[in-house]
């Protein structure tokens, strides 16, 4: 037998049944879904021209035509960013010390694991959808939903965080006779202080971005103002405002990883 | 550690003096800070209907059981939809991504001065938007439909897919690509076979992480007019049909739940 003469790489997935199920339940997958796609080609073609308009906008976009909606927009989203970054701090802190198996009895562990489960399963709009049928229309209704997502985000890494400290550290404060309270502050609060603080601020630039969308249902901020730019087909407009957010989201996500590069 | 010196005695204190004070001044504005935002956000709040929410909410809450199991029925369509607006945004992110991600990439990037800066530019900007907010867009652009979901979700996972790509294709090993160079390959072989097979793992994994993450952002997507489940959401909260809205956010619940189990095993059979 002689050698073979030319090399093949190897395949990514080498079970040669698991690797033709796989590609042929894909294509079967694609042939289905994209035969389910409806799409109406002349709207399509109509919106072409729309789709330019908005192309053109981005390159002469009207900051002063609405000026003074965008700026309280804006300013408003920015508000409610700080205040629901705040609250969602504060409330992850004891539902992550809940969260986390080497702290809390089974009970509260399944109970604070499935608020965490609870808000990282339902999309932002969707929270804020029922908070503004409960709370009425505004920034408050937009507060609330913002924090209640921080909860899943934070508290879940957080916890993973403490779940994961040097116990041998937390077992010699516990040595000394600490109560219960200074176990917490000087055994495990030092461990993942530096992880709370990087987390966050990047929850900071995310709450900044969720806060622009919440608007689209009345929950406050600049969400609001983008939405009416668009019904209008103010095109202009709208392409000022989401190179604003385009702007402050860059701002918000360089200063916060120069500060996270300090503190880690 | 600090220590100050009282009389004869030795005093330990956690912290110096200045740093003690930086503490406190950033305590200080970071306090009031926040009681000024709250204050601008308590302005704007009519906290008549807040002092009502109790009541509001237990009123829903009361309408919101037991779900409309009949309603079901009309639930496959939507989830059916919703699932093809994740899985084939997420697929044409990729492609979409790939060459963004090789030309950000400070190794591979034919032009570190003027492409690469594009690149970069194009991942926050892509980033920076929601896919509620590019489907707004889409939707007036292309009409309502599927369609505008799909583009809009690949146009928010482009960014997130080519930024995580780009940082794996910054971090390979050089020297299986300069093996690959020893050779005598071209650009292109050395893509393939040098740089490819350290990447495809990550690549992998991101795919699989934001195929997940898109499923959760294809459920909303229908409230702007961009298909899916989201669609029949808006239309049961419009006319208050509470008992379905409870078990379309139960559906969604099941479908979220289902995808992350997916995914976890898709990441451990890979990782």
């Amino acid at each position: 037998m002689s050698t073979p003469r030319t090399w093949r790489p190897k395949p990514f997935i080498e079970n040669p049944k698991l690797r033709w199920s796989i590609t042929i339940g894909t294509l079967l997958y694609m042939l289905l879904a994209l035969g389910s796609v409806e799409v109406n080609w002349m709207r399509v073609y109509e919106g072409l021209d729309r789709g330019l308009k908005f192309v053109a906008a981005f390159a002469q976009p009207n900051f002063t035509g609405r000026w003074t909606d965008i700026s309280e927009g804006l300013a408003e989203s920015l508000v409610m960013t700080v205040v629901s970054t705040v609250i969602g701090i504060i409330v992850s802190i004891p539902i992550a010390l809940g969260a986390s198996r080497n702290l809390a009895p089974l009970p509260v562990y399944l109970f604070c694991r499935s608020i965490i489960t609870i808000s990282r399963t339902f999309q932002e709009v969707i929270i804020a959808i029922l908070f503004v049928a409960i709370f009425g229309f505004g920034p408050f209704a937009g507060v609330l939903t913002i924090s209640f997502a921080t909860i899943g985000f934070l508290a879940k890494l957080l916890a993973e965080a403490i779940e994961n400290i040097d116990p041998s550290q937390a077992e010699a404060v516990r040595s000394t006779g600490s109560r219960w309270w200074q176990w917490l502050n000087y055994g495990i609060q030092p461990q993942v202080m530096p992880r709370l603080i990087g987390l966050s601020l990047y929850r900071l630039d995310i709450n900044f971005r969720e806060s622009a969308v919440v608007g689209l249902v009345g929950a406050g901020g600049i969400g609001a103002t983008l939405n009416t730019a668009f019904d209008r087909y103010e095109f202009d407009t709208a392409a000022a405002i989401l190179i604003l957010i385009i702007g402050i989201v860059m701002f918000a996500e360089y200063s916060s990883s120069a500060i996270r590069k300090r503190v880690q | 550690m600090p220590i100050e010196m009282n009389s004869q005695e030795k005093i330990w204190k956690h912290r110096d003096r200045k740093t003690q004070l930086t503490h406190w001044a950033l305590w200080f504005f970071g306090t009031a800070l926040f009681v000024w935002c709250w204050q601008l956000v308590s302005e704007k709040t009519e906290w008549f209907f807040v002092l009502d929410a109790p009541a509001i909410a237990a009123d829903i809450g009361s309408r919101m059981v037991p779900p409309r199991w009949e309603y079901i029925d009309k639930l496959w369509v939507p989830l059916w939809d919703t699932l093809n607006i994740a899985t084939l945004g997420t697929l044409l992110a990729l492609v979409l991504a790939v060459p963004v991600a090789f030309l950000a990439a400070r190794n591979t990037s034919p032009s570190p001065t003027l492409l690469r800066p594009i690149a970069l530019l194009v991942i926050v900007s892509s980033r920076s938007i929601n896919s509620l907010i590019w489907s707004l867009l889409l939707v007036s652009i292309l009409g309502p439909g599927v369609l505008a979901g799909i583009i809009a979700i690949a146009l928010r996972s482009i960014g997130f897919v080519a930024k995580l790509l780009y940082e794996a294709i910054e971090e390979i090993d050089e020297n299986q690509v300069e093996a690959i160079k020893a050779t005598g390959a071209s650009r292109s072989q050395v893509i393939a076979y040098g740089i490819v097979p350290q990447i495809l793992p990550t690549f992998v994994g991101v795919s699989v992480f934001r195929w997940d993450i898109n499923i959760r952002e294809s459920t909303v997507l229908g409230l702007v007019g961009a298909g899916g489940i989201g669609l029949q959401l808006q239309a049961s909260l419009n006319i208050l049909a509470w008992p379905q809205v409870t078990l379309i956010l139960l559906m969604i619940f099941l479908t979220v739940l289902f995808s992350e189990w997916l995914s976890a095993k898709a990441r451990h059979a890979i990782i």
